[in-house]
């Protein structure tokens, strides 16, 4: 299915921030009372790159990014994000981070009283852009998931697909150097899901934005290591099986608050560790 | 089916409270240092003082009415019996102005809108909305405490005026429709009767209720866990607190003000 097309052409990168890295995680463990969600995991997402966060439920992996914004502090170990360390910054200076990263909630979180329109465009009223600009910024935006005819509806009034993808234009509006997905597709019917990755795609292959992307569905990123893409025809073309190296795409497995494999698809097809093996069977 | 009980340790019970009174200390200090830090949501302000002051105006108006005629309804027979019914319009105007005007305003909003601040808030926490808030770069406690902790003291500073002046009107109807007084006579002794304490202290007691009952609101809202559950223990949790803190405080701040500015 092919997907409109978004005027803005790349992330807004702050000058100056030369990490190589978008995201880095340094020994960072959290528990929630006696329970030991992460033991000393670290891992970096590269620029550029989108990395997909696998594991059973309760693993961790929603966590992760919310630790990666800040909206959690770990109880111990560095994280990075955008050559910033978040774990060492006070709530006040987060905000100002946080403003260059989008995110899509697992259950959207679209702010309820708030129409579509509003929803998707609350970072740039709280920026004070003018209501003129909004209007295009949001209908561009809306346009990109497709759903530009439910700008006046409130999200009680849309399905669970509609929700995600408005989340996901709420996320996108201005253009973030990183994003984070807490399960996008989970829940939806295949046609939706198959939708939705397609926008993550576009953003990774297009836009060249880095994602962290928690995920149950290994059929999807598998879809997304093995095909790219292509901006001329606004459609995803399937890679030659040689090739699969080429995409920036990533996987990464938790199991019992560790990471047991960070590598790419070619590496996690053949791993031999039988639980990865039946994990991806 | 044997009942399993919980057994928690009295220190853990305390260590709790210490934390529960440090969390809302800190609510309720950065909802009025929000005030003198960019951005300021003015429209959010205005949202809120028209949901709390214009929303709340029927039912202060009501309570004002029906407290200022029992008030005049109560003490009628006992003061005809002491031949004084003509000091009826003094008494309803000190117990009005001083006490039972910001009283009886503060509990009413406290249970309308505490409850309505708590449950609001609790269930954007539970459905992540207000995670969503701060990853979107913005801070909730300005974003939704601070313009409903100023509103909120802003309205009912006013609505407790509008009580007072409608109390003292039901207060009249009673005098002078049952009893026969003059209603001339009424409104002079009762605006005669009352000096400068007695509005200072029936115009501090708005401001000082109408900030107990939006960070407590606030409070329990921002501090909600376990889903639709929770919000309800919030909501309350919320009315009871704020109500018992408004009891408590009025009480203070009651002999506070007659031990600065003296006793009549």
């Amino acid at each position: 299915m092919a997907t409109p097309t978004l005027p803005i052409e790349s992330p807004a990168v702050v000058q100056g921030d030369a990490s190589p890295h978008a995201i880095a995680f340094d020994n960072v463990s959290i528990a929630f009372e006696e329970n030991v969600v992460l033991d000393r995991i670290s891992f970096q997402l590269p620029r550029g790159e989108t990395k997909a966060l696998f594991g059973v439920a309760g693993s961790g992996k929603s966590t992760i990014l919310k630790l990666t914004l800040g909206l959690l502090r770990p109880d111990s170990g560095r994280i990075f994000l955008l050559g910033q360390e978040v774990t060492s910054m006070s709530e006040q200076e987060l905000f100002a981070l946080r403003r260059r990263v989008g995110i899509v909630f697992q259950e959207s979180a679209l702010f309820d009283s708030l129409t579509v329109r509003d929803n998707v465009a609350f970072r740039l009223m709280e920026e004070g852009i003018s209501d003129e600009e909004i209007d295009q910024r949001v209908r561009e935006a809306l346009r990109f998931v497709e759903l530009e005819r439910t700008i006046d509806m409130f999200p009680s009034e849309l399905s669970g697909g509609m929700r995600r993808r408005v989340a996901i234009a709420r996320a996108i509006i201005t253009q973030p150097e990183a994003l984070l997905y807490d399960s996008p597709t989970g829940g939806l019917d295949p046609v939706t899901s198959n939708t939705i990755v397609e926008l993550i795609m576009k953003q990774r292959d297009v836009y060249k934005t880095s994602a962290l992307m928690v995920t149950h569905r290994l059929q999807d990123a598998f879809t997304m290591a093995t095909h790219q893409f292509d901006r001329n025809t606004n459609q995803l073309v399937a890679l030659p099986k040689g090739q699969h190296c080429e995409v920036a795409m990533s996987f990464l497995l938790l199991r019992d608050g560790k990471v047991i494999f960070d590598g790419d698809a070619h590496q996690l097809a053949t791993s031999r560790d039988p639980y990865i093996r039946e994990y991806i069977s | 089916m044997a009942l399993e009980i919980e057994l928690v340790s009295p220190f853990e019970v305390a260590k709790d409270a210490v934390r529960a009174i440090q969390d809302y200390t800190l609510l309720a200090a950065q909802s009025i240092a929000n005030l003198f830090r960019r951005p300021l949501y003015g429209g959010d302000m205005l949202q809120q003082a028209d949901l709390i002051g214009v929303g709340s105006l029927p039912i202060v108006v009501l309570t004002g009415l029906s407290i200022g005629a029992l008030l005049a309804l109560n003490s009628a027979n006992t003061l005809q019996r002491f031949g004084g019914i003509t000091l009826i319009g003094q008494l309803v105007s000190i117990g009005m102005v001083t006490e039972l005007g910001p009283l009886i305003t503060g509990l009413m909003v406290a249970g309308r809108n505490a409850s309505g601040m708590a449950s609001e808030l609790g269930s954007m926490i539970v459905t992540e909305q207000i995670d969503a808030m701060r990853a979107l770069g913005t801070d909730p406690s300005k974003k939704l405490v601070t313009p409903r902790v100023g509103a909120t003291v802003f309205m009912l500073f006013f609505l407790t005026i509008i009580a007072d002046l409608l109390g003292l009107i039901g207060g009249n109807a009673v005098a002078s429709l049952l009893f026969g007084l003059d209603s001339r006579q009424y409104w002079s002794n009762a605006w005669q009767i009352l000096v400068f304490r007695d509005v200072f202290m029936g115009l501090v007691k708005p401001v000082l209720f109408g900030f107990i009952i939006s960070t407590i609101g606030c409070y329990y809202g921002m501090s909600t866990r376990g889903g639709t559950q929770g919000v309800g223990r919030s909501t309350t949790q919320a009315v009871v607190a704020s109500s018992v803190l408004i009891l408590v405080v009025d009480f203070f701040i009651t002999k506070l003000i007659f031990a600065m500015l003296g006793y009549r």
